[in-house]
């Protein structure tokens, strides 16, 4: 749980995440985990593997409806609209809570459709070529692929697919952007700009975030989410441990769990 | 150790021998399934090519004791005929294909449809022309064009809606995710994102069936039969009347004793070679082109 002093009433709860349990099949995956994200924060997900921090950011913009066994128990309020209430179309949903996946994932198109791909959907009716050249700037592409939008968006590098997908998410300009582990398949180089360019983003947009390179969080997160996994009752589920400012949770961390994996003890 | 050891080749050790000519045996198997396709030509071009001419496209076929004459009416048959195959088979085997690889993968009905499907693609091409002419022959009273279009869809459908599903299956994961990331419902990111990306392969699925389609005699013996004039006359074209294709008239000027007809038949078998030849290159240029 965030201190009191820092949910103070300048810091505003555009996605209040409470989830009681989360099942794949008759797995509990994830247990009793209030994640509130915070406006134009960004807030961080740590933990070691299996302790569900993917599967509670994808749960928030309804991705894990994919997978056929998954059931969720708890609510995900959006500005305060339950997100699995029982009229909600995913698909709406999605249009306003965008995501950047681990792998980058560009559609084989030109690099100018990757970035339109959101504002055909949305039947946006103004300038296609500004705000393609807007989000391209805010993905910090745009001098890389001024003269090449025509190109196939695959025939980039790396790390410009990546940016290449942070630009097609945010030319619809989402309210909440949420990024999987969006630089572990990029190299050190790709990794400090992505870092560089959350940081940017966050002055328009909300962003929260999974990695498990904690020293990541520490660089770009608002608030961190400490995930692990409890196998007391004989599964492995996951649930947050603790939660509050970056700066904080790294320094004094409240659980001793949590300063057992900071100091690198489990991972 | 005492001595360097010898690392030069030793063809007196059996296991380097014994791999040496397995090794050779492959290539020679290799060569020799080429013999066949390449015999084949061979034989078509020096029987087929002395007759080769504009008259063969545009002149009808000659009855008992002419000369000259061509096959024109039988290249427009079989095009018009393979063409009203694809227009059936094509849209009912990509949309089957898109239920069986996105929308119902392990449902009763994808498994069933998938198995019949599996069957239908061995099934003796004679049989769907039986079917064919109780269906539609039988019933409209004529030997037609459209009956012997509806038997070569029988032919297509299950390579097409196979080769379409696993076109569709092998678009990556990641791409689907990302157009259901942005918003997309399901339809959407069938039709703008996985669909043109499985294009190439669709392509080369229906191009495939339709080169299979084009050389079928069986089903056109009980369907279309045969017919000695164009099918356009005059400006209007008559689907519903017996009509001339490649497949046939080969089955029925070989069996002739007159010296032309025979000529004619190894020319035919050349056009027809020529066209499958080309619809199973196009369907590999396209193939490759989008990698």
């Amino acid at each position: 749980m965030s201190t009191p002093q820092s949910a103070a009433t300048t810091d505003e709860v555009v996605i209040d995440c409470r989830v009681k349990k989360i099942f794949y099949g008759n797995f509990l995956a994830v247990r009793d985990s209030h994640v509130p994200i915070l406006k134009n924060k960004i807030t961080g997900f740590i933990g070691p593997s299996g302790c569900g921090k993917s599967t509670v950011l994808k749960s928030i913009n309804r991705m894990n409806d994919l997978v056929r066994s998954f059931r969720f128990e708890g609510e995900i309020r959006f500005e305060g609209q339950d997100l699995y209430a029982k009229n909600v179309d995913p698909v709406t949903v999605r249009r306003y809570i965008g995501m950047v996946f681990q792998q980058p994932n560009p559609f084989s198109m030109s690099i100018y459709e990757n970035v339109a791909f959101g504002l055909r959907l949305a039947r946006y009716k103004g300038d296609y070529d500004a705000r393609v050249e807007e989000a391209l700037k805010g993905a910090a592409l745009w001098d890389e692929v001024k003269d090449k939008l025509k190109n196939n968006g695959m025939s980039l590098s790396g790390g410009q697919q990546q940016r290449l997908c942070i630009a097609r998410a945010i030319a619809t300009r989402p309210p909440v952007i949420l990024m999987d582990e969006p630089a572990s398949a990029l190299d050190p180089i790709a990794t400090r700009q992505i870092e560089e360019l959350m940081v940017e983003l966050k002055k328009d947009y909300t962003v929260a975030i999974v990695t498990h390179n904690m020293q990541q969080a520490l660089r770009v997160a608002d608030k961190t989410a400490f995930f692990a996994v409890d196998i007391s009752r004989g599964g492995r589920t996951g649930y947050l441990v603790e939660m509050g400012d970056t700066r904080e949770l790294f320094e004094n961390p409240r659980e001793a769990l949590t300063r057992e994996y900071l100091s690198g003890e489990f991972s | 150790m005492s001595a360097s050891p010898d690392f030069s080749r030793n063809f007196t050790d059996p296991r380097a021998l014994k791999s040496f000519i397995l090794s050779t045996i492959t290539v020679g198997c290799a060569i020799l399934a080429c013999i066949p396709l390449f015999s084949v030509l061979a034989m078509l071009i020096l029987r087929g090519g002395r007759r080769f001419s504009l008259e063969l496209f545009t002149s009808l076929p000659p009855t008992a004791f002419d000369s000259g004459g061509g096959f024109g009416n039988a290249i427009v048959g079989t095009v018009v005929m393979v063409g009203i195959a694809s227009l059936i088979a094509v849209p009912f085997g990509i949309i089957g294909a898109i239920y069986l690889a996105e929308f119902g993968p392990h449902t009763r009905i994808a498994t069933v449809a998938r198995f019949c499907a599996k069957t239908m693609t061995g099934i003796p091409s004679i049989l769907a022309g039986v079917f064919a002419y109780s269906v539609v022959v039988m019933v409209t009273g004529t030997y037609s064009a459209v009956a012997g279009g509806i038997a070569l869809s029988l032919l297509m459908l299950p390579t097409v809606m196979l080769t379409a599903e696993e076109a569709i299956q092998m678009v990556p994961a990641i791409m689907r995710e990302a157009a259901v990331g942005m918003g997309c419902t399901p339809t959407q990111a069938m039709w703008k994102v996985v669909l043109p990306k499985a294009m190439p392969g669709i392509i080369t699925g229906v191009m495939l069936a339709i080169a299979r389609a084009a050389g079928e005699t069986a089903p056109l013996l009980f369907t279309a039969l045969f017919s000695d004039y164009w099918i356009f006359q005059g400006g209007a074209g008559d689907l519903m009347e017996p009509t001339a294709s490649l497949a046939v008239l080969i089955y029925n000027f070989s069996g002739m004793p007159f010296e032309n007809q025979i000529q004619l038949a190894w020319a035919a078998s050349l056009v027809l070679v020529l066209m499958v030849f080309t619809l199973n290159i196009l369907s590999r240029l396209i193939g490759q082109r989008k990698k």
